[in-house]
C-alpha cells in the first residue's frame, strides 16, 4: 500500500470503499488495529491514525473494550461525500478538458451516455 | 509520548571535522524511528554518541534519563547493531548468540530460532569467514529476539537481498506488535522501509534537517506538471523543491498544497503527483542523486 500519499488516508478510504461495495456491513465490527497494520505491513500508529479520522467523521465508532464498529447510515452518507469528489476530481477537470477541445455540452453528454451504455 | 532518549545540543566532532553539529531531539517511547541521510552525514557517529560507544563533545544525551556513558543499568536495556561490528577472531554465529543472550535480559530463545530458520544463519561459521549478508542476518537476529527496550538498527540489510528484507520487515513488525518497544533505523532504503516508521529524522552534513511524523511529512510535497504559466501561478510564493521545464511546460515540486490548493490545480487542467518520502529527503538533502541514495 502506497501510492505517495499519507498511508493513513490510504487506509480510511480502504475501510471507506469496503462500507460502501458491502464489504464491511453497517454495524459489523472492523479488524483490529493490530490486523490492519499487520495486513498492510505499516506502523500500527498510522493504522490508528485512519481509523481516527473515521471515527471522528462519524463513519465508525468506539465499543469500549470490544473494538470499532460501523455506524448505522455511513454507506449512505459516504456514497454522497464520494459523489462530491468525484464531481471535484473528475467532473470538473473533464469539463475544462472538453471545453479546450471545442466539445459542446451537449456532445460531451453524448459521449458520457455511449461510455456508459457499453 | 514519554521521551526515551534526548538528545540536546549534541556536537561530536573528529579534529577538524564536524561530524554531529549541536543537534537536538527526543525518541518517543514505543514508536519506530526512522534516521535517515546521506553516507557520510553523521547517522553512525549519533548512533555511537547516543548509545555511549563514543562522547560528546559539547552538548548531552540521556537515555531512560540518564547518561549512557559506562552506565550498566541503561546499556543492558539498549541494543545497537551495526554494520561494522567487529567479533572476537574465533567468534561463530552461535558464540554471538550466546553471548546476546547472556547479556539481554528479555532475549527470547524461541525467537531467535525462528529467525535463524527463516534467515538460514550459517551459526557454525566464522563471523569472519561469513559473507556481508550473511553477517547482517545474525545481527538483525539479535536485535529482534533481544527485545531490549531500546534498538538501534544501523543499516542492518547491508548484503541482505530483497526476499530477506522482507522478511525482516515483516518479523520487525509481527514482534513489534506483540511486544511494543522503541526501534531506531537507519536505513538507504527510504521508500521500502517507510510504512514502518512512526518518526522521520533526517541529518545533512551533520544537522537535523528533518524532524517530523513520517505520515504528514509524506504529504508535504506535490509534483506540479502543466503550461508553464499556470505552473509558475501555483508556485509563487511557495518554496519549491526542483523545477524542470521542457518548452511550454514545466514541472515545479512544491510543498505547502492544501488539499484545496491540489483540486483548484486538478481543475486548471495541471497534472498533480503526490512524491515519495525517498524523493523528498533526496530533494531535502542535497539534490544530487547518487547510488546510495536512489538504490
Amino acid at each position: 500500500m502506497d501510492d505517495g500519499r499519507p498511508i493513513f488516508l490510504q487506509i480510511a478510504e480502504s475501510l471507506e470503499s469496503q462500507i460502501l461495495d458491502g464489504t464491511l456491513l453497517e454495524e459489523e465490527q472492523i479488524p483490529s488495529i493490530n490486523a490492519l497494520a499487520a495486513f498492510h505491513r505499516i506502523n500500527p500508529a498510522t493504522a490508528l491514525k485512519g481509523v481516527t479520522m473515521l471515527v471522528d467523521a462519524g463513519t465508525l465508532y468506539k465499543r469500549r473494550g470490544i473494538g470499532m464498529f460501523v455506524a448505522e447510515g455511513s454507506r449512505e452518507r459516504l456514497r454522497e461525500s464520494r459523489r462530491a469528489e468525484f464531481r471535484d476530481a473528475h467532473i470538473r477537470p473533464l469539463a475544462h478538458r472538453a471545453q479546450e477541445l471545442g466539445l459542446t455540452s451537449a456532445q460531451l453528454h453524448d459521449m458520457i451516455t455511449k461510455e456508459m451504455n457499453r | 509520548m514519554t521521551a526515551i532518549v534526548e538528545a540536546q545540543g549534541l556536537t561530536k566532532r573528529f579534529g577538524k571535522v564536524t561530524a554531529v553539529n549541536d543537534v537536538t531531539f527526543t525518541l518517543d517511547e514505543g514508536a519506530i524511528h526512522g534516521l535517515l541521510g546521506r553516507n557520510g552525514a553523521g547517522k553512525t557517529t549519533l548512533m555511537h554518541v547516543m548509545t555511549g560507544q563514543d562522547f560528546a563533545t559539547e552538548g548531552h544525551v540521556r537515555i531512560f534519563g540518564e547518561s549512557p556513558v559506562e552506565n550498566a543499568a541503561v546499556l543492558g536495556r539498549t541494543c545497537f547493531i551495526k554494520e561494522s561490528q567487529v567479533y572476537p577472531d574465533d567468534f561463530r554465529g552461535k558464540h554471538v548468540l550466546r553471548a546476546a543472550r547472556w547479556f539481554y535480559p528479555h532475549w527470547n530463545d524461541a525467537l531467535a530460532q525462528r529467525l535463524v530458520d527463516t534467515f538460514q544463519a550459517p551459526l557454525d561459521r566464522k563471523m569472519k569467514k561469513m559473507s556481508r549478508g550473511q553477517r547482517s542476518a545474525v545481527g538483525v537476529i539479535v536485535a529482534l529476539a533481544s527485545r531490549a527496550e531500546l534498538t538501534f538498527l544501523d543499516e542492518p540489510y547491508a548484503g541482505l537481498d530483497a526476499v530477506a528484507r522482507k522478511h525482516f520487515y515483516d518479523l520487525l513488525l509481527e514482534d513489534y506488535l506483540e511486544h511494543p518497544r522503541t526501534f531506531v533505523l537507519s536505513t538507504h532504503l527510504i521508500d521500502e522501509a517507510a510504512p514502518l516508521l512512526q518518526r522521520v529524522l533526517v541529518i545533512d552534513k551533520g544537522e537535523l534537517v528533518i524532524d517530523a511524523d513520517a505520515d504528514s511529512l509524506r504529504a508535504t510535497a506535490t509534483t506540479l506538471v502543466g503550461k508553464a504559466s499556470d505552473v509558475e501561478r501555483f508556485a509563487a510564493g511557495r518554496e519549491v523543491l526542483d523545477r524542470t521545464a521542457i518548452g511550454a511546460i514545466a514541472s515545479v515540486t512544491l510543498t505547502g498544497l492544501s488539499e484545496q490548493d491540489k483540486r483548484e490545480a486538478a481543475s486548471a487542467g495541471l497534472e498533480t503527483t503526490p512524491v515519495s518520502l525517498q524523493e523528498l529527503i533526496v530533494r531535502r538533502t542535497g539534490g544530487a542523486v547518487t547510488e546510495e541514495v536512489s538504490a
